[in-house]
């Protein structure tokens, strides 16, 4: 029990949350702005990611150079996406979109000499070269530590994603005020009679399609800074229905509702870690991890069937269908 | 060389077919894209390992009580979760978030109670027929006729029974069905229990040809089907028969090397979505669906 009361566990915990946070958000532009059923948010998460990655080990960029081009790139990724699927049914539209997250797993898998395939970053460099993309990111970190005063590192990264996930949310909170944002929640709300007042609808999707990718690229960015290390695996469709659990569990089309939601989820991930008394303990540790992916799949029945608005959602604004 | 990939991908499209027509018939009736249909093959196929590998029965003996549960299975299902969600009138959206909740609990309750090592059943994988040019294993052999005769069965079973006209009326228009007299909770029922057979078969099949399974296989197999579903017109039977059949044939024949080198293997599943990518700009509701859903 010891880890339950230490700090850096919990700092932890919270600078997940900060992440999902971000990703989540990009999908509440997506669907709760813009009604856009994206099931392959995952997908723009690994672009970002790898992006700069690749360009920080093979390409030598400095890591201020390599994240903006990252994020365009999932932005792009968004745009690629749209353009031939946006005008297919929501159901088509849904399928494809898991589909278009699966081959940028597969490609991140197999394509070795752009990723380093299943080994992951470790294998971006060549033979015997440390193929550390996160040194820039890393100084930084603690220059800012250095400022704030604060000793961990955990803290520090704490610190700063949170931050910017809520400059992230209070632009988001602006833009879905403007009229671009009411112009969304129209086409969201009855597509036909937006496009009868001459909205280019098919444009309007396509922005909010490429904004939430552009953010799951930040999610990215900050996932691959704060692990270190990642892998292709990293990127299974689980981590898009998580995010689909967030917005769930804060409530569709409000902005400040999804850090509700990811800190919900995360202390739920987190919290399902102890569930270390009976009747938990009859089965093997490493096993209780499926006890909490089944117990996560339980509450997503649970929430669509009895709170299809979500927890803090208003039913009014914005319900399930 | 090209006439054994065309066998290869009439193997897996078989299995495909099956397991398309599965969601379909639920789709069509229910508006539920079953997400969780992949984990229902995977259950199926744990169900025939327990009875073929532990019990000792024979792989027929197997499959059939693999059907059995599966379809047991999607019947409890919908008394428990689905029809109270039908009675709270939930929709499209709702449904599909849910059965991938559902997903979740199946996949990793399958995991809890069999493990995550390989299984296999006990067949013997070194027996090849050889047919011409053409070389297939047994399990290809069994998956191959077995998925033809299902696949009449099935086509004959919507063309001209009863209860298959009432399944396609009601994918049609399902309001205008119930307006009509149909019996929509015997349909609905219906609907699941052939769904869960064929995804009982449909997983034995895969898991069969596959040779070696886990509890994950049935996910790794639930996106190339529902491209299948979709590429043939989601709701439509014959449109997900001839859905999985043509990916599986697209996905083993683009590997052929006299297709500028072919396809590196690993991107099979590539394939398959890059076969619905382009279907879907030239066709946006797939070759059998509705321009709208109803």
């Amino acid at each position: 029990m010891s880890v339950l009361f230490s700090g850096g566990f919990w700092a932890f915990v919270c600078v997940v949350a900060g992440i999902y946070t971000i990703l989540a958000l990009g999908l509440q532009v997506q669907f709760g702005f813009a009604g856009l059923l994206n099931f392959g948010q995952v997908g723009f998460m690994a672009i970002g990611a790898y992006t700069m990655a690749i360009l920080v080990v093979k390409e030598g960029w400095s890591t201020w150079l390599a994240a903006p081009l990252a994020i365009a790139a999932a932005a792009a990724g968004g745009l690629l996406l749209g353009l031939p699927t946006l005008r297919l049914r929501a159901d088509y539209f849904a399928i494809v979109t898991i589909a278009f997250s699966e081959i940028i797993r597969y490609v991140a898998t197999n394509d070795t000499s752009l990723t380093g395939g299943s080994q992951g970053t470790i294998a971006l460099g060549a033979v015997g070269t440390a193929s550390e993309y996160n040194s820039g990111w890393s100084s930084f970190q603690t220059h800012v530590g250095h400022a704030l005063g604060i000793s961990t590192g955990d803290t520090t990264m704490l610190v700063i994603v949170w931050v910017v996930a809520i400059i992230l949310l209070t632009l988001s909170w602006f833009a879905l005020r403007t009229p671009w944002g009411r112009v969304l929640r129209a086409i969201r709300d009855d597509e036909d009679a937006a496009a009868s007042l001459g909205k280019n609808v098919f444009a309007y999707k396509l922005q909010a399609l490429a904004l939430g990718a552009a953010l799951a690229g930040i999610a990215g960015l900050f996932y691959a800074w704060e692990f270190s290390f990642f892998s292709p695996d990293d990127f299974q469709p689980l981590l898009t229905f998580f995010a689909w659990m967030i917005l769930l569990l804060g409530g569709l089309g409000r902005v400040w509702s999804v850090p509700v939601g990811a800190l919900v989820f995360g202390f739920i991930f987190a919290g399902t870690r102890f569930l270390n008394f009976p009747p938990f303990t009859w089965v093997a540790s490493d096993e209780r991890a499926y006890i909490r992916l089944i117990i996560i799949g339980l509450i997503i029945i649970v929430l669509v069937v009895l709170r299809p608005q979500g927890l803090l959602g208003k039913r009014r604004e914005m319900v399930l269908e | 060389m090209f006439l054994q990939l065309v066998a290869n991908g009439l193997v897996t499209g078989s299995v495909y077919a099956i397991a398309a027509v599965g969601v379909s018939l639920v789709y069509g009736l229910l508006r539920l894209v079953n997400f969780a249909y992949g984990d229902f093959m995977a259950f199926g196929a744990f169900v025939a390992f327990a009875v073929n590998g532990p019990l000792h029965q024979s792989m027929i003996v197997a499959a059939l009580a693999g059907m059995a549960a599966t379809a047991a299975l999607s019947l409890v299902l919908d008394v428990v979760l689905w029809k109270p969600m039908r009675v709270r009138r939930a929709g499209f959206m709702s449904l599909f978030l849910a059965s991938i909740g559902l997903a979740l609990v199946l996949r990793q309750s399958l995991l809890l109670a069999a493990g995550s090592a390989p299984r296999s059943y006990t067949v013997n994988p070194y027996r090849v027929f050889v047919l011409g040019s053409v070389r297939l294993s047994d399990a290809q052999v069994i998956a191959i006729a077995t998925a033809a005769v299902t696949i009449v069965l099935v086509g004959l079973f919507l063309a001209l029974t009863t209860w298959g006209r009432v399944l396609r009326a009601m994918a049609d228009d399902r309001a205008l069905a119930a307006v009509a007299g149909i019996d929509v909770a015997g349909a609905t029922r219906m609907a699941w229990l052939i769904s869960g057979l064929l995804a009982g078969l449909a997983g034995v099949l895969a898991a069969m040809v596959e040779y070696s399974f886990d509890p994950n296989f049935g996910f790794q197999l639930l996106l190339p089907v529902f491209a299948a579903v979709v590429l043939g017109g989601i709701g439509s039977a014959y449109g997900a028969l001839l859905g999985g059949l043509a990916l599986g044939l697209a996905q083993e024949v683009s590997t052929w090397s006299g297709f500028a080198g072919g396809v590196n293997p690993v991107y099979k599943p590539v394939v398959a979505f890059g076969v619905l990518a382009v279907a879907l700009l030239i066709r946006p509701q797939g070759f059998f669906g509705q321009a709208r859903a109803g």
